[in-house]
Order: structure tokens, then C-alpha cells, then sequence
């Protein structure tokens, strides 16, 4: 099983998600950012997903809990770069990640964080 | 055609890929390539996660009206689902997903057949170029 690495920038983690999604790798990776939020004291978290050719009910749902997740440890998250044939199905698909922010880029996603949009 | 194991996640991560390769030789749109693969990777981890694994075979098939396509055929041998009618409704769960699985693989493709009894469970998808 690969593993996503998480940086992190100031104070906002990094997650760039450039291999392909097996479940096992997405839950690590909520495991791992839980405990990276805890031990940064994080404010922010942004999970690039311009890489991800699919995101399937398993993988929607795993993101919205991260998104979840980080609001526990008062850290807001924000998902950037999703591609429009992934948003296309995701819709049909049925999942609305309701409560997951999202960003067109990084960019967009880091001045959301910092509260300048 | 080719008949793809389904024993383990990575398997899972396989088959989309592979379905991916197919469709978009077979000149699917970018947005219907991401719909059959999606639909293949929830109707690969269904056979993994209810019925411990199983095939995925996928094909380059032809619908009705003569428009070049992918077929893709999951079969498995678990316990197969007791009530095919719920298990497609929206929301219905057998506890560690969100209910979309089946009825959003249904959705994302063009043909949707469910055939399942004790002892095993096969689902055929196709999704045709436009």
C-alpha cells in the first residue's frame, strides 16, 4: 500500500494526492492527518486532488470525514483542483460532499484559509 | 477480453485502470471514461468487501443501435444479496458505506443487469460512446 505524504507549509498541511486511491491508503491517510493536525497544531489543511481521476462513494465519503475530522481539531479543510469529469460523476454518482469546502487551485484554497475570500 | 482478479484493493486500483485503458480506446468521452470507471471501482470493491473477491472481465462490445462500447461483467461466489430491489435503492446500507454504492454504479452507466442468489452475485454494466 502507497502512502500520501503530508507537508506542511506554515500553518496549513499539504496533501497532494498523486497515486491511485486504494481505500487502505485513503483511511492511513486519515489516520495520518489526525495525528499531524494534533502534533503541528495545524489551522488548515488543503488536499489537492487534481491528480485523482476517480472519486468514488468510498473515497468521497472518506474526504468528507477528514474534512470532519480536522473541524474537531479546529483546523478548516479545503479540497482544491478537482477535474470536471469527476465533479460530473460525483453528482450523478449521488455524493454532494456537503460540508467539504472546496477551491478551484491551491492558491484559491490557501486565501480561503486565510480568510481573504 | 480479459478477466481481471479482484482479491485485494490493489486489484481494485487494477481493474479501474484497466477499464480505464479500454474505454478510452474505445473512444469514450473523458466524462464517460470517469463514469464506467467509477461505476467499475464501486462494483470491484462490492465484490471484495460482501463476497471476499471475484472477477471483473472486461470487453469491447457493440450496443443495439451499433455504438462501440465497453462491457464489463462482476462476478462473484458470496452470499449474494437477499433483496436485489433494496440493495439498488438510495441509502440502503449494509452499514460501512454510504448506500450509493449499487445505485450509483447504476446511474453512471448506459445497461445495468443484477443477477444474484445464495452462493453468488453477478453484475454486467456497458457504457457506449455518444
Amino acid at each position: 500500500m502507497e502512502r500520501v505524504p503530508i507537508l506542511k507549509i506554515g500553518p496549513t498541511l499539504f496533501v497532494s494526492i498523486q497515486i491511485d486511491l486504494q481505500d487502505q491508503s485513503v483511511v492511513q491517510l486519515q489516520e495520518d492527518l489526525a495525528e499531524e493536525l494534533v502534533a503541528t497544531r495545524a489551522t488548515g489543511v488543503i488536499i489537492d486532488i487534481t491528480a485523482v481521476e476517480i472519486v468514488d462513494s468510498f473515497i468521497g465519503r472518506m474526504l468528507a470525514t477528514i474534512g470532519s475530522i480536522s473541524r474537531l481539531f479546529d483546523a478548516e479543510t479545503v479540497l482544491v483542483g478537482m477535474r470536471p469529469a469527476v465533479a460530473i460523476t460525483l453528482v450523478e454518482l449521488g455524493l454532494s460532499l456537503d460540508g467539504v469546502r472546496t477551491a478551484l487551485d491551491a492558491d484559491q484554497g490557501l486565501r480561503m484559509l486565510n480568510g481573504h475570500s | 477480453m480479459d478477466e481481471l482478479p479482484i482479491k485485494s484493493g490493489d486489484d481494485v486500483v487494477r481493474v479501474r485502470q484497466h477499464v480505464r485503458a479500454a474505454a478510452a480506446d474505445t473512444g469514450l468521452s473523458l466524462v464517460d471514461q470517469t463514469k464506467l470507471v467509477t461505476a467499475a471501482s464501486e462494483l470491484a470493491r462490492n465484490a471484495l468487501v460482501h463476497a471476499g473477491g471475484g472477477t471483473a472481465r472486461v470487453e469491447v462490445a457493440t450496443s443495439a443501435a451499433g455504438r462501440a462500447g465497453i462491457r464489463i461483467t462482476f462476478s462473484d461466489e458470496g452470499p449474494g444479496i437477499p433483496d436485489v430491489g433494496l440493495a439498488l435503492t438510495d441509502g440502503w446500507t449494509t452499514g460501512d458505506g454510504l448506500g450509493l454504492g449499487l445505485s450509483g454504479a447504476r446511474r453512471l452507466v448506459d445497461e445495468f443487469e443484477l443477477m444474484s442468489k445464495p452462493g453468488g452475485t453477478s453484475v454486467v454494466v456497458a457504457k457506449w460512446s455518444r
